[in-house]
């Protein structure tokens, strides 16, 4: 009755063989293929430097102020954009403002690359419902597997660095968009898009007068859940050297220092809110001519 | 009337619809008599409309009239395609509309066709103004121009002032008068209104039903006007079709409707309508006699207005006479007054 208490699994040859083949098989891979994606990847490594430089050696008021403009505008409220000031001046003052900086330009960037990649595909599975049987099992695998995961392959492929950090970091943020695009564009009113229709709108008229304006919103918030997957990835990819606010909260689990890991786990919640807050501000003032004025 | 000739006719000619994941397997046996029932449960597909004929003709108003389930909106939604016939030929003027290809559809749809819908479907996100321009803005047109077409008739229609107001600020009634704006600013000869005012409030809806005859008079556009309003289909049709499960059950002016009910069915609903609007002098007077008594009353007046004319008046008799001052005939206010309240069943006329 062996066979019952123990699961009668394959044999450790055959299983150690399988992984010894799958493993050579992308190491192959990523030796024929590594420099190739390196050039292809180094428009962005380039933008992600321009950036990060951009934050890091700019004098620390401008940056403020920088903030403030843009929170300024995005929200129009008085109470966001002091906000967003006083939070970074508490984040320089526990001098956290390098890796505050770099961190912030890791998401950026990885939020912008999540933007340009997403919402075409999210378009493409709102029009067919072909392409969203394909993708959206892709995106539950990609959401439930455990982020540590997407580390392997990418630091076998790029090496360890900011670009690798970087496409793991985008890869583990992506789905929201994808999906919030897909669903928006699904929501557009029908009623709506056969008005456009009656007045003979090409496929490309369609959408942009109609379903992205219309879809906008929940865009938005789908840009807002990207933001903040990506500022929580982004401790994880410190694993594999991203600089930034990770590597203290990681030197703290080695060395149990208490006081450092909870600081500077602070200051990424105080990013987070910045960004939730004013990204989300942003979505609302999108959807003000939604507002029932007349009654 | 002879400049009510004009526009471009419609023709629709055997046309039949079928819903369900295979139509075209059952067109051969529905249009050899399968019934709509019979099609449902053996073969779980609905049939939408049955040989459907009407012809339109040029800068007149056809109302198409129906209760909810009769086919209506699907019957007008094939003249401009939104939905494609399973048989059947739309003939608009000269061009069969069920066979363009995408392209010729395209350009068919934003040059020769506008339509209003029922639940207004305007664009939230854009501004009165933005809305009007929407047809000539995908035609192409120069901004200067599309907007300067839109403001003429954001002004006709009554809106002056609102041209930079989202939809969602605007009332029911406003809203679907910048409905009826953007369709016109488009230019289309033919303009298709899918129950356009049934979803305004009865006042508005009249109202509204004013601005499109005092419009009609100086467009002349093909109109097919969708309604499920009996009232509504006599003040506004020039001819009326009447559907009922996807089969039209009579067709012919308001007054033929109204005299001549083809079945019970359309009887139960002509029976609740203000004949006195509807039928006109002609259809009660008799044959003159001679000399021409009390009043002249041009033929065409409606039965009501030759009523008020006659009592302001004090007289029982008047004459009727043609658009050229003719004495046609002779009419006695009891004639008027009992045509105008004698329920016509077609059970009676046995």
């Amino acid at each position: 009755m062996d066979w019952l208490t123990k699961f009668p699994a394959m044999d450790t040859e055959r299983l150690t063989a399988l992984k010894k083949a799958i493993d050579l098989g992308f190491r192959e891979f990523t030796r024929a293929n590594g420099d190739t994606f390196e050039t292809l990847l180094y428009p962005v490594q380039w933008f992600m430097y321009r950036v990060e430089t951009l934050l890091t050696q700019s004098p620390w008021p401008l940056v403020i102020l920088g903030f403030a403009i843009i929170a300024w505008l995005a929200s129009r409220s008085a109470k966001i954009t002091v906000g967003v000031i006083v939070t970074l001046l508490l984040i320089g003052y526990f001098d956290m403002w390098e890796d505050t900086m770099k961190t912030v330009a890791m998401t950026v960037v990885a939020t912008i690359m999540a933007i340009i990649i997403g919402i075409p595909i999210g378009i493409l599975m709102g029009r067919s419902n072909r392409v969203q049987s394909v993708i959206n099992p892709i995106l539950d695998v990609m959401q439930t597997m455990p982020s540590f995961v997407y580390l392997i392959p990418v630091v076998m492929l790029l090496g360890i660095g900011r670009v690798p950090g970087l496409i793991a970091v985008m890869v583990y943020a992506i789905p929201p968009i994808i999906r919030l695009t897909n669903l928006g564009i699904r929501l557009v009113d029908k009623d709506v898009l056969e008005a456009a229709d009656a007045f003979g709108s090409s496929n490309w008229q369609r959408l942009v007068n109609v379903q992205m304006p219309l879809a906008l919103p929940t865009i938005m918030a789908g840009v807002n859940q990207t933001i903040m997957m990506a500022l929580a990835m982004v401790v994880v990819a410190s694993m594999i050297g991203v600089q930034g606010l990770g590597l203290p909260v990681l030197k703290a689990i080695a060395n149990q220092y208490f006081t450092l890991g909870i600081f500077n786990g602070l200051a990424i919640v105080g990013i987070a809110i910045i960004f939730d807050r004013t990204s989300q501000a942003y979505g609302k003032r999108l959807q003000k001519h939604l507002e029932v004025v007349h009654g | 009337m002879v400049e009510a000739k004009q526009g471009i006719g419609i023709s629709i000619r055997k046309l039949y619809k079928i819903f369900g994941s295979s139509p075209e397997a059952y067109i051969d046996q529905v249009k050899q008599g399968m019934t709509k029932a019979e099609l449902k449960d053996k073969y779980d597909h609905v049939l939408g409309l049955k040989d459907i004929n009407i012809d339109m003709p040029g800068g007149g108003i056809q109302v198409v009239m129906g209760l909810s389930g009769s086919g209506k909106s699907t019957l007008i939604r094939h003249i401009n395609r939104l939905i494609d016939p399973t048989a059947g030929e739309v003939l608009v003027g000269d061009d069969d509309v069920v066979k363009m290809n995408e392209n010729e559809l395209r350009e068919f749809r934003r040059h020769k066709t506008a339509m209003v819908f029922q639940k207004f479907a305007l664009l939230p996100h854009r501004t009165v103004l933005e809305n009007t321009v929407y047809g000539l803005e995908i035609q192409g047109l120069p901004r200067a121009k599309q907007e300067e077409e839109a403001r003429r008739w954001i002004s006709r229609v009554g809106l002056d002032g609102f041209e930079n107001s989202y939809p969602n600020q605007l009332s029911g009634g406003m809203q679907q008068r910048v409905g009826l704006a953007r369709a016109l600013t488009n230019d289309a000869p033919i303009l298709l209104m899918d129950e356009a005012f049934s979803a305004l409030d009865p006042l508005i809806r009249m109202d509204m039903q004013s601005v499109l005859l005092d419009l009609q008079k100086e467009i002349r556009k093909t109109v097919v006007f969708i309604t499920h309003d009996l009232d509504e289909a006599l003040r506004l049709g020039d001819r009326i079709a009447i559907l009922r499960d996807g089969e039209v059950v009579q067709q012919g002016t308001p007054q033929e409707i109204v005299l001549a009910p083809a079945d019970e069915y359309i009887s139960s609903f002509v029976r609740e309508v203000n004949r006195g609007r509807v039928i006109t002098i002609d259809m009660v007077m008799t044959p003159p006699n001679g000399e021409a008594l009390g009043m002249p009353i041009k033929s065409g007046t409606i039965l009501e207005l030759a009523a008020k004319k006659m009592t302001d008046q004090n007289q029982s008799h008047s004459h009727v006479v043609d658009s050229d001052g003719k004495l046609i005939g002779a009419l006695n206010i009891q004639h008027v007054i009992s045509a105008m309240v004698t329920p016509v069943d077609h059970t009676d006329v046995e």
